[in-house]
């Protein structure tokens, strides 16, 4: 049943967050036809609000993240609905203000810290380029400032490391030296893509660290995108879940982890080794969601889940299921809670 | 680990070095390519200091010594005027290494930024680009050369002209493909990302790391535009006599091949010497730079 955890953030506190979606639509263009990447999604974020999202790869996470930024390409990706950040239309924002927002006001931390740093370029370059683009610093300015930046990630003798090449970092350094580049003007959104995944679980640990503590120093929000569930439980307030474009889950973490609503966020909560936990009923191995991810050129009818679904019922194979609303940072959309009757809000 | 020296090291040689400092240090334990560049620092050097080497006019006939075995006085021997062959592959490599050097630096001038805006933007301008390229590519390029010094009129400035813009599409085309794939990167999209317009991502992002392949090339093509400007000269429509150019010294040797063999020997010996020096020293900076070829 629904958990009665008292929540602190509303949903309608729209007029606080710092960035609302609504009804975001991406979809590609390709030689078989136009794909739809992602489909109605919703999103706000507080200031210095941590949120989650979750999904298995391809189901659209990637994609937000850069549609926020502007960042898909404009021939092939055809974005529609409304991305307000501080109350200005990203999406309909020439090009010129985009570059503007772009690492000043909203930045980006990438997948693979071995390939989001140019290699021909020093590192302390790559940091003072954003200063010297957003803050009006000088080349010598902004190379000070961004010694500083790398001593505030923590990277040992960072007057050296500053005219250091990318080959010369390891991993964790790297993806240290992103952040302090993502950081650097002090932007009011984080969009962290996948930011741990390459690394070992030490580092993973350290790095999301160093990410809060800045968090919480500089009043960034951040979107942490990701599928490793253990992050988000550490790391933040609401998380939402993703499933073929769609946003499935919505809801606090506590109330997420105790009592997931969705059977997809129950696979995913069930397919998570715990260590020393024994496995139901005499089974031996991990629970999985069984199937595949359904391809976006051929999604199924109804439901995009019901084939994987154990729970699907005649309905999920004809009707998408409505969005249900239960407390005011809890939404679902699934047929087996609508059946439940709790809060029905057919949208 | 090298901690310890980078106290002692200033900030920008700590721990790694550039991509090029450790090209350059893998291109010396290379000894083709060393030989190579040994021969090309030669023949510079010697077309350099041609006059102090040579002091006489290389072109002031002396038909009394016409034709004469190489000797003490004529180390290379003279040729049909009298002429001494060394002194003329002396300042004959001042021709024919500025044609070399501007042929590909013109190659470079108008490739380069055509090759990244085609790669980097596409669409249309690329399309552009790439059909030009296209027509440029499907004559041979000595054709090429050849049919624009015929437009262009012979001598030494259309000589450099015409070699030059035959070996344009090629730097284009490697430009162009290099940028496709660096493109991709997520280098490209972070600097995006933080707000970075095009045309600096091109010059600063791009550029540097399209540089590579581009000298690789550029370092081949020196040997053939050497090549190109003395087939155009042993064909007549290059540089043309009393000038000292080692293709048109092997095209009037060629009437005394069996009388005097030398006249036409040494300058071949010139221009092989150079095109492999070129070659070696191509081949062991795409070695020494391209990190495929087991680098790192």
């Amino acid at each position: 049943m629904v958990c009665a955890t008292p929540w602190i953030r509303g949903w309608a506190m729209n007029s606080d967050s710092i960035l609302s979606i609504r009804d975001l639509q991406v979809s590609f263009k390709t030689f078989d036809g136009d794909v739809r990447a992602v489909n109605g999604f919703n999103l706000d974020i507080g200031a210095s609000e941590t949120v989650g999202l979750v999904g298995e790869s391809g189901c659209g996470k990637s994609v937000t993240a850069k549609a926020i930024l502007g960042l898909l390409p404009k021939k092939a990706a055809m974005v529609d609905g409304q991305i307000l950040f501080r109350n200005q239309e990203l999406l309909q924002l020439p090009e010129k203000e985009m570059l503007r927002i772009r690492g000043n006001d909203i930045s980006m931390i990438f997948q693979e810290p071995m390939t989001s740093l140019n290699p021909v370029m020093k590192i302390g370059d790559q940091i003072a380029e954003a200063l010297v683009l957003h803050q009006d610093l000088s080349w010598t300015q902004a190379r000070k400032k961004a010694i500083e930046m790398l001593d505030r990630v923590h990277i040992p003798s960072p007057e050296v490391r500053v005219g250091n090449y990318p080959h010369s970092l390891s991993g964790g350094m790297r993806q240290r030296a992103m952040i302090a580049m993502a950081l650097s003007c002090q932007p009011a959104l984080l969009l962290a893509d996948e930011p741990t995944t390459a690394l070992d679980v030490t580092i993973q640990a350290q790095i999301m660290e160093l990410m809060l503590q800045l968090q919480t120093k500089l009043n960034t929000a951040i979107l942490l995108i990701t599928h490793d569930l253990g992050l988000i439980a550490e790391s933040a307030e609401r998380v939402l879940v993703m499933y073929a474009g769609r946003v499935v889950e919505e809801a606090m973490v506590a109330d997420l982890f105790h009592d997931p609503l969705h059977p997809y966020t129950k696979g995913l909560l069930g397919s998570v080794p715990v260590l020393g936990a024994k496995f139901k009923s005499g089974s031996k191995s991990l629970d999985e969601i069984p199937g595949v991810v359904p391809s976006l050129f051929n999604l199924p009818d109804g439901c995009a889940f019901h084939p994987r679904c154990p729970k699907a019922m005649d309905i999920c194979r004809k009707e998408m299921p409505p969005q249900t609303l239960f407390e005011p940072d809890r939404k679902v959309s699934c047929w087996l809670t609508t059946e439940k009757g709790v809060d029905h809000d057919a949208a | 680990m090298a901690s310890q020296n980078t106290e002692l090291l200033p900030a920008a040689e700590a721990v790694g070095s550039s991509q090029w400092q450790r090209g350059v240090a893998k291109l010396l334990r290379n000894r083709a390519a060393v030989v190579g560049g040994i021969i090309i620092v030669i023949f510079l050097l010697s077309a350099l200091f041609a006059p102090i080497l040579y002091p006489g006019n290389p072109n002031a006939p002396n038909l009394i010594h016409s034709l004469e075995r190489p000797s003490a006085s004529h180390l290379l021997g003279t040729d049909q005027l009298g002429r001494d062959i060394l002194g003329r592959i002396l300042y004959g490599g001042r021709v024919s290494l500025t044609i070399a050097l501007g042929s590909v630096a013109m190659g470079m001038i108008f490739g380069i930024p055509l090759g990244l805006v085609s790669g980097y933007f596409g669409g249309k301008t690329d399309f552009l680009v790439q059909r030009l390229t296209d027509i440029m590519l499907s004559f041979p390029p000595f054709i090429l050369a050849l049919a624009l010094v015929a437009v262009l009129g012979v001598g030494l400035k259309n000589t450099l002209i015409s070699v030059g813009i035959a070996g344009i599409p090629h730097t284009i085309r490697i430009t162009r493909g290099c940028v496709l794939s660096i493109r991709e990167q997520v280098y490209v999209e972070a600097a995006r990302a933080v707000g970075t317009r095009d045309s600096v991502i091109l010059v600063r992002h791009i550029l540097p790391n399209v540089m590579v392949p581009i000298i690789v090339n550029s370092t081949l093509f020196l040997g053939m535009a050497i090549l190109f400007a003395a087939g155009l000269g042993f064909l007549g429509v290059g540089i043309q006599p009393p000038t000292p150019e080692w293709g048109t010294m092997l095209g009037s040797g060629r009437s005394y091949l069996f009388a005097a063999p030398h006249v036409a020997t040494f300058p071949g010996i010139a221009i092989f010497l150079v095109v492999l020096g070129f070659n070696l020293l191509g081949d062991g900076l795409r070695d020494a730079l391209d990190p495929r070829m087991g680098y790192e």
